[in-house]
C-alpha cells in the first residue's frame, strides 16, 4: 500500500470521487491492442461507433482515426467489426 | 427550552401510527411495495397522497429491490425518503441495503417484523431484520404503537444528522403491533415539522476540486459509491463504523429533545431499564414482549423477588457501555431472542449480550430463551418461568442449559 494513499478520516464519505474519471488511465488493463493496416482502412468509422469505451477518436484535421491506448481495454470489437479486416489484435 | 405541546389522542394500529408519523414528517419521496404485515403503512400513506394531504412523490415499484433503489436515488439528491417492508420483502432488499448504507443515504424504513419462509408464515418474529444485522443500518425496536409513532419521527432526525448519515430501520412486531389498535398521543403537524427540520449536508471535496454539499446536484457534480478497489474500500467501511458510533450519542440527544415536546422518552433512547437498579435477576428483550415482561416484573416485585428487565431499543449501534453497566451487577440474565441463528450458539441478541458481559469484572450467568417464532404466542406464565429458572440458576450457581426454547413442543 502506497504511503500517498489517504486515511479514512481524510476522505469524503460514500466513495465520492476525488478526481475525474479521465485521470484514471484504464488502458493498462489490456492484453491485446488493436493495430491498423492503413492500406486496408477505408475510414468508414464503424470502429468508432462500435468501440464500447469511446477509445477510438475521429480526427477531422487529419481526416483519420486514432486509437486512444490510454483507455482502450483491448476487447477486439473493432477488429471483429471492421468490414475490410484492417484491424488486427496484437499482444501489447 | 421547549415545552410540552398539546397532543391529540388517536386510535391507531402500529402500521397506521407509522403512516401518520411519516405524513407529519415532511417526507419528499416514498417508494414501496406492499407486503403483509406492513401493507397498511403504504396503503394509508397512499391515501394521504391521493387526498392531497401530503406533497410527497409516491412511487409504486415492481419489487422491494426497486423500492429501495428508488429511495436511495431520491435520498442522495437530498430528498427526505421513506419506505417500509417485512420478511421476504426485506430479504429481497438485501443487496440494496448495503448500497444504501454505503452511499450514506439516510433512508428511513419501517419493518413490520415477520417470519421468513419456508414454511410460509406471515406472523411476527425478528428473523427478517436480524438477518440484515450487518447491512450497516441503524436498528430500533419499538414496544408499542406509541413508541412506533415517536420512533419514526425521531428516525429522520437520527439518520439525517450530519455526524451519522446512515439509513435506519424501525421494527414493530408483526400483528402484535402492526395490526393492533392502541391509543396513540400525536403531536400537532407543525410541532413534528419543526422537530424534524430540513435535511443538512456536510461539505465534501468533489472531483472538480470544489467544496459542495454532499448530495447529487447538477450545479456541483459529484459521483457517489462508484468503485473503490483494495486501496480504498476498507477506509470507506471504517467510516461507516464511525458513523454508527456517532449514532449512539445522536439517538440519546434526539430521545431527550423529543421528550421536551412530547413528555415521552424511552430510557436513554438506547436501552430502557425497568426496575433494574437493585435487580438480582433480569431479562433482556426487544419489542412488544417488554410490555408483558414489565407486568411480570411488577408481580414478582410485589412478592419480594428482585426481578428486573432491560429492553434493548437500539440493537444497531449496540450500546455496549450502557448494556454492561446496566447488567454487570445482576446475578443472572436471561436473553430473549425471537429469531434463530441456525448452528450458532443461541440467538443474535444472546451473542451480543454474552459478548458485552465478557469484559465485566464479575460476569452474571447468562441464559438464552428462543421464543415466539412465526407468531407463536408466548404466555405470561411462560415468561414468568424465565424468572423462576433464573432463581434456580442463581441458587445452583451454574447454567445447566444455556440455550432454551420457550413454548416449543418436544
Amino acid at each position: 500500500m502506497s504511503a500517498r494513499e489517504k486515511g479514512w478520516k481524510e476522505i469524503a464519505p460514500a466513495g465520492v470521487c476525488s478526481k475525474p474519471s479521465i485521470t484514471f488511465l484504464t488502458g493498462d488493463w489490456k492484453t491485446y491492442m488493436p493495430v491498423r493496416d492503413l492500406e486496408k482502412c477505408t475510414r468508414c468509422l464503424l470502429c468508432v461507433l462500435f468501440c464500447p469505451d469511446g477509445a477510438i477518436h475521429w480526427k477531422p484535421e487529419k481526416s483519420d482515426i486514432e486509437f486512444d491506448y490510454n483507455f482502450c481495454k483491448g476487447c477486439g470489437i473493432c477488429a471483429n467489426e471492421c468490414p475490410t479486416k484492417a484491424i488486427t489484435m496484437k499482444v501489447e | 427550552m421547549k415545552s410540552v405541546v398539546k397532543q391529540e389522542r388517536m386510535a391507531l394500529s402500529g402500521d397506521e401510527a407509522v403512516a401518520y408519523a411519516v405524513k407529519q414528517s415532511d417526507v419528499d419521496v416514498v417508494a414501496a411495495y406492499p407486503i403483509t404485515p406492513q401493507t397498511i403503512i403504504v396503503e394509508r400513506f397512499s391515501e394521504y397522497v391521493a387526498n392531497g394531504e401530503v406533497q410527497t412523490e409516491y412511487i409504486c415499484t415492481e419489487s422491494e429491490h426497486s423500492a429501495l433503489a428508488a429511495c436511495l436515488a431520491a435520498s442522495v439528491t437530498g430528498a427526505r425518503t421513506f419506505t417500509a417492508s417485512a420478511s421476504a420483502g426485506l430479504a429481497l432488499m438485501h443487496e440494496m441495503l448495503f448500497v444504501t448504507s454505503g452511499c450514506r443515504a439516510p433512508v428511513v424504513m419501517a419493518i413490520a417484523n415477520r417470519a421468513l419462509s419456508a414454511p410460509l408464515n406471515i406472523h411476527g418474529d425478528h428473523s427478517d431484520s436480524m438477518a440484515q444485522r450487518d447491512s450497516g443500518w441503524i436498528q430500533l425496536y419499538a414496544e408499542n404503537a406509541q413508541e412506533v409513532y415517536d420512533s419514526i419521527i425521531q428516525a429522520f432526525r437520527i439518520a439525517e444528522d450530519v455526524d451519522v448519515l446512515l439509513p435506519i430501520m424501525v421494527g414493530l412486531d408483526g400483528f402484535t403491533l402492526s395490526h393492533t389498535l392502541e391509543n396513540v398521543d400525536t403531536l400537532p403537524d407543525d410541532a413534528v415539522k419543526q422537530f424534524v427540520g430540513s435535511r443538512k449536508f456536510p461539505n465534501v471535496l468533489t472531483h472538480e476540486g470544489k467544496k459542495a454539499p454532499f448530495k447529487l446536484d447538477p450545479e456541483t457534480p459529484m459521483t457517489m459509491g462508484p468503485i473503490a478497489l483494495p486501496n480504498y474500500y476498507f477506509e470507506f467501511k471504517r467510516q461507516q463504523e464511525e458513523a454508527m458510533k456517532n449514532a449512539l450519542s445522536v439517538i440519546q440527544k434526539v430521545n431527550s429533545e423529543y421528550a421536551k415536546i412530547s413528555d415521552r422518552s424511552y430510557g436513554n433512547g438506547l436501552i430502557e431499564p425497568y426496575r433494574l437498579d437493585d435487580a438480582e435477576i433480569a431479562a433482556v428483550c426487544l419489542g412488544s414482549t417488554a410490555g408483558t415482561m414489565k407486568t411480570i416484573v411488577d408481580a414478582l416485585r410485589e412478592k419480594g423477588v428482585k426481578a428486573g428487565l432491560l429492553r434493548l431499543r437500539t440493537f444497531r449501534p449496540l450500546p455496549i457501555e450502557d448494556l454492561r453497566s446496566a447488567l454487570c451487577n445482576v446475578k443472572a440474565v436471561a436473553v430473549m431472542d425471537r429469531c434463530m441463528s441456525f448452528g450458532g450458539h443461541g440467538g443474535p441478541v444472546f451473542h451480543e449480550i454474552r459478548n458485552v458481559l465478557y469484559d465485566a469484572d464479575v460476569r452474571p450467568y447468562v441464559v438464552n430463551y428462543i421464543y415466539g417464532l412465526g407468531g407463536r404466542d408466548t404466555s405470561p406464565l411462560e415468561l414468568r418461568s424465565i424468572y423462576s429458572d433464573l432463581q434456580r440458576i442463581v441458587a445452583a450457581k451454574r447454567v445447566e442449559k444455556p440455550i432454551q426454547y420457550l413454548g416449543l413442543r418436544e
